[in-house]
């Protein structure tokens, strides 16, 4: 914020400068405060979610890692943050395969009715949560294996509720907007007359595409592959109405702990995941410079 | 670009078979056992699950809710039950098996006395129903934070809807059951006129009347655990709870509350299948063995409900009889939640309540 | 034109007409472009859309009487709804009725009649119970088990379940009911709910859109007029919450506004409150207010940051240069081009807001509740599943009104993330 201000601002040009910066100040602490209040709050020696008069003087005795200590000698914990990176990951996978793809068509001038389809693949992340939950809720339970058609794998029927593949394809279908988006914005520049090119010298399509296409947009299907995955690792309505105990996730946990129980455990899970979201906000961020960077080159 | 491809395919086969196989073990013969969280479920834990687990090798995956039938009404509507054995209070059980969402049981199956008096004449009163069989004798209570209240302390149902005498917020359980009984006893209802009065619409409408009077100072909980949670942030001064919740909060927890005794509103909780349950042969297995005379003794161990069966009272540890309900020095004001009045009235008063705080 | 034609229509390199070969290289490149969107569309339209629209169906569906008493609908369908129908329809249906009650389904009409008829469950269960001891139950063991057999207001609410569609739980969902006439009346007053909370739900996310808004243009204006390099840095400061736990996010709400927690100690600590004053800031529409404004915030500065950044800055300069005061020059030349960004992130927050379920339900106790929470209350609670997709087909049709407006407006493909 050290902009210098020209010498000819005069008292009320300055008082509006810092004044405004003040203002700015406490917007930005708004935002960022809750986040960083916790961080702390989660080493705290004593089962409260207030600072102690220890804490604020910096006594070592009144921090703890103890918190730390109880997601790892919990069962319920680590069950969770398991199932929560099997769903997020195959969700993903899933999102990113079919999202890119479409992405691609859609970029093509050709599509007719493109509009309308845009709108259709954007819609789960319009449509508010609590309505998909409950479609996808009565959908999933209608749809089952009966044992005589699972040769042999099942012993009774089984349906979409309460599985693995049911919350990864709800999760799926709410990740693939994401992707859509991000690989679209990449491709947005593309200069198809590249891909001409390249067929021209020669390149079979196989060659083009992996050659050309996929360099360009990996940025782009990554970070829409980090959108998708937060969705499906922060997603807990869908989870609430569709996953039964073997599919509890890290925010259904969550969610019933704050409920119930609010422990400071809460907060350690809370901290690992915001270190979590850093370390992908910072991919995100060199595949935009990475991105910036190629255009930068293609524009030449 | 072809080197990241091939990593990222080698990586994602190695992830999946990784995941396949690390994947929650399918453990097609566990139990799913619900029941109502907390210290709660801990001592059903330790004193029926360890030890059947340990007996029989069947794994429990033990699941919370916050009572009521709505989702076994949901599994069993879907067809997809996932839960083998809930445990629930008597209006619902009642209830559920009138609806036919709940799978009979034979009481035959379940063990003799010690002494060998069949279980059908061990077992107390109302404990064993045509869908259900009993585990424990509980009590919705109040409490107050003791440090609050340094001078006159709440001694009487009055003092909770007393907020002028008696400032402070409440939490309160989110269901009309037992609030209203309260609302219609602080107003003055005599104990045995409650469910008569509160079976006329005029009865319903004073108490949400007695209601409306406190509407603004309470913070309603749903889950068990929450209200001694509730007490100990500071949250609220006083509120209703389980007792067996406040007994953990003020025992093993050496929390500062007080247990008000009076007007409490006694109930029964009590096993039961949902209709069309899987595996019903290790679910009767553990019904019989989590009732027997031992198993509920044991349970008194760790929560203060009190057995449903007669040849268990002796075994209850002599430290933990004072703060049963069924306690002599506790019983004195004590009201039955009104099953019958509850498996009729449930559902509209409910939808009645819904709509009274949502105004 | 007359040349081409006279020397007849160009022709490619293989003889083929140059017209038809484009047009089938057009059709052929549509193909591959579709082929490429199918299966991603396939996979929304099965996964996501039908589910919804068999969710929306429900609420019109009425399938329980019909499925289960199916001679007594059949009955009751034909009969003109005075007074009381005739005998067969009281033999139909205390046949059925011991049927059902054996066969365990009576419970899904007590149910059903109960949604209706507020207290029926019982007088169904209770005549199911006694009507399945009696051999040829008659008219007159009907109206001896339960008055309410011979009272023309259960018959007529009965013939409207007989129908298999129904628009009661829509009805429901805006305050209103059929009478005994048929006719479409207010419901009585202890039970009006659902207007009251449409408007609330509506009110707030204005609310909350405004104080977005107010909140994101300044910091996105500064964020526009900064170097690109301290820009970057602030800028993590408005990714980080985006990209944080919605539940983390909101469990450190409960945290920071609790009646102990960490803002009221301050507030008490520096003597602005006294011990006995805490703030009741949670468990209430504040809750839901500040914490929402927190997670929705990013959602504007997101757009606003991006339109302000393509505003050049000669235009203010030249303004003030013809003699405007900052002030005139802001107001007339700089905000008028930021509408596009208020614009697409109000509509974006609004939307968010309207639907939102999670935060409501963890802070906004008994009076910050929206309506997406009474959804989930039909959907999980009271298992009025017909009323909670009313009520979620009416919320629904909202959103996608917005919806259409805002990519009319912006266009879904101008969407930013991050």
């Amino acid at each position: 914020m050290a902009t210098a201000l020209p010498p000819y601002v005069g008292p009320l040009g300055k008082a509006w400068h810092y004044g405004f910066r003040f203002i700015c100040a406490l917007i930005f602490l708004f935002l960022i405060l809750p986040i960083l209040v916790i961080i702390p709050l989660s080493f705290n020696a004593e089962p409260y979610f207030t600072f102690s008069e220890g804490m604020l003087a910096f006594e070592p005795e009144a921090y703890s890692t103890r918190w730390y200590k109880d997601i790892i000698d919990n069962e319920q914990w680590l069950f969770s943050i398991k199932n929560s990176f099997i769903v997020a990951f195959f969700a993903t996978f899933l999102a990113t395969g079919l999202g890119t793809l479409a992405a691609l068509g859609l970029s093509r001038s050709h599509l007719p009715g493109r509009s309308a389809i845009m709108g259709i693949l954007i819609s789960p992340m319009i449509v508010p949560l609590i309505i998909s939950a409950a479609g996808m809720y009565f959908f999933y339970s209608g749809v089952c294996i009966p044992p005589e058609w699972s040769f042999g794998m099942l012993e009774e029927k089984a349906c979409l509720t309460q599985s693995f593949p049911g919350v990864i394809l709800a999760h799926a279908a709410l990740g693939t907007p994401f992707v859509v988006i991000t690989v679209t914005a990449t491709l947005v520049g593309f200069d198809h007359s590249l891909t001409r090119a390249s067929a021209s010298l020669g390149a079979t399509p196989t060659t083009t595409f992996f050659k050309i296409i996929v360099p360009l947009i990996l940025p782009g299907v990554i970070s829409g592959g980090l959108f998708a995955f937060i969705t499906s690792f922060d997603e807990v309505v869908v989870v609430l109405f569709i996953s039964g105990f073997e599919q509890r996730t890290v925010p259904r946990q969550m969610w019933a702990g704050i409920r119930e129980q609010i422990s400071p455990t809460i907060l350690a899970v809370a901290t690992m995941l915001i270190l979590f979201s850093v370390a992908l906000m910072t991919v995100l961020e060199l595949l935009r410079r990475r991105n910036d960077r190629l255009r930068g080159v293609q524009e030449t | 670009m072809k080197t990241i491809i091939k990593y990222t395919g080698a990586a994602v086969v190695a992830l999946s078979a990784a995941v396949y196989a690390a994947g929650p073990a399918a453990a097609a013969d566990a139990l799913t056992i619900v029941s109502w969280g907390g210290a709660y479920t801990k001592s059903q834990v330790e004193a029926y699950h360890k030890p059947f687990t340990a007996k029989t090798g069947t794994p429990i995956n033990s699941e919370d809710y916050n009572g009521g039938l709505a989702q076994v009404r949901a599994q069993v509507e879907a067809g997809n039950v996932t839960w083998n054995l809930v445990d629930v209070e008597l209006s619902d059980a009642i209830r559920g098996c009138d609806e036919g969402i709940l799978e009979p049981i034979d009481h035959s199956i379940l063990p003799a006395a010690p002494d060998g008096t069949p279980a059908t004449e061990d077992f107390i009163e109302n404990t064993l129903t045509e869908c259900a069989v009993g585990e424990i004798v509980w009590s919705t209570v109040f409490a107050f934070d003791a440090s609050k209240y340094p001078d006159a302390k709440p001694t009487a149902i009055g003092d909770l809807f007393d907020t002028a005498k008696f400032p402070g917020k409440r939490g309160l359980r989110k269901s009309p059951k037992v609030n209203l009984e309260w609302a219609l006893m602080a107003d003055g209802v005599p104990l045995e006129q409650v469910y008569e009065v509160l079976g006329t619409p005029e009865g319903v409408d004073r108490a949400f009347a007695k209601l409306d009077t406190i509407k603004d100072d309470v913070i309603w909980w749903e889950a068990g655990a929450q209200p001694p949670q509730m007490l100990a942030d500071g949250e609220v001064s006083i509120a209703s709870a389980y007792n067996g919740r406040l007994f953990n909060a003020i025992f093993t927890e050496k929390k500062p509350f007080e247990i008000i005794w009076d007007g409490q509103v006694w109930d029964l909780d009590l096993w039961v299948i949902p209709k069309g349950a899987k595996n019903m042969e290790a679910t009767l297995d553990f019904v019989k063995f989590s009732t027997d005379t031992q198993r509920l003794a044991d349970q008194s161990k760790w929560i203060s409900y009190g057995p449903v069966r007669k040849s268990s009272f002796p075994l209850v540890a002599e430290d933990m009889q004072p703060h049963m309900p069924t306690a002599p020095d506790n019983f004195k004001t004590a009201l039955q939640n009104d099953y019958e009045f509850w498996a009729d009235h449930t559902d509209e008063l409910n939808e009645r309540f819904a709509a009274w705080l949502a105004k | 034109m007359a040349q081409v034609e006279a020397s007849g229509p160009m022709l490619d390199a293989a003889g083929v007409p140059l017209k038809a070969s484009l047009a089938r290289a057009e059709r052929r490149n549509r193909l591959k472009a579709l082929g490429l969107v199918f299966p991603l569309l396939a996979f929304i339209l099965i996964t996501f859309v039908y589910p919804i629209a068999l969710m929306v169906f429900r609420g019109v569906d009425n399938p329980t009487v019909s499925t289960i008493l199916p001679k007594t609908a059949e009955i009751l369908r034909a009969w003109d709804g005075n007074g009381l129908p005739g005998d067969e329809a009281f033999v139909s249906l205390a046949g059925e009725f011991a049927f059902a009650s054996k066969e365990r389904t009576l419970g899904k009409v007590a149910t059903r009649l109960n949604y209706e008829l507020a207290g029926s469950r019982s007088l169904v269960t209770k005549s199911g119970r006694k009507l399945k001891k009696l051999e040829a139950p008659t008219k007159e063991d009907l109206v001896e088990i339960d008055k309410r057999w011979s009272q023309p207001e259960t018959w007529s609410v009965l013939k409207r379940l007989a129908e298999p569609y129904t628009f009661a739980y829509y009805l429901a969902a805006i305050d209103k009911t059929y009478d005994v006439d048929g006719t479409v009346v207010d419901q009585p007053e202890s039970r009006q709910i659902y207007v009251a909370l449409f408007m609330r739900t509506l009110w707030v996310s204005l609310l909350i859109t405004g104080l977005c808004v107010l909140l994101a243009y300044p910091i996105a204006y500064l964020m526009a007029i900064l170097p690109t390099k301290t820009s970057n840095l602030l800028m993590i400061m408005v990714l980080l919450p985006f990209w944080t736990s919605l539940l983390v996010r909101t469990s450190s709400w409960i945290v920071l506004l609790q009646t102990e927690g960490v803002l009221n100690d301050i507030l008490v600590w520096t003597g602005i409150i006294g011990e006995d004053g805490r703030i009741q800031m949670i468990y209430n529409m504040t809750g839901t207010v500040v914490a929402m404004v927190h997670i929705l915030l990013p959602f504007m500065v997101l757009p606003l940051f991006s339109v302000m950044k393509t505003i050049s800055p000669t235009y203010m300069r030249a303004a003030k240069s013809l003699g405007a005061t900052p002030a005139r020059a802001f107001w007339t030349v700089y905000f008028p081009q930021t509408v596009p960004g208020i614009g697409a992130g109000s509509i974006l927050v609004f939307i968010l807001a309207i639907g939102y379920y999670i935060t409501p339900a963890l802070v906004g106790g008994r009076t910050g509740q929206l309506i997406s929470n009474f959804i989930a209350y039909h959907m999980q609670q009271s298992l009025n599943w017909g009323l909670a997709a009313a009520l979620g087909g009416i919320l629904l049709a909202g959103v996608l009104a917005l919806y259409w407006i805002y990519n009319r407006l912006v266009g879904i493909d101008n969407m930013k993330l991050g």
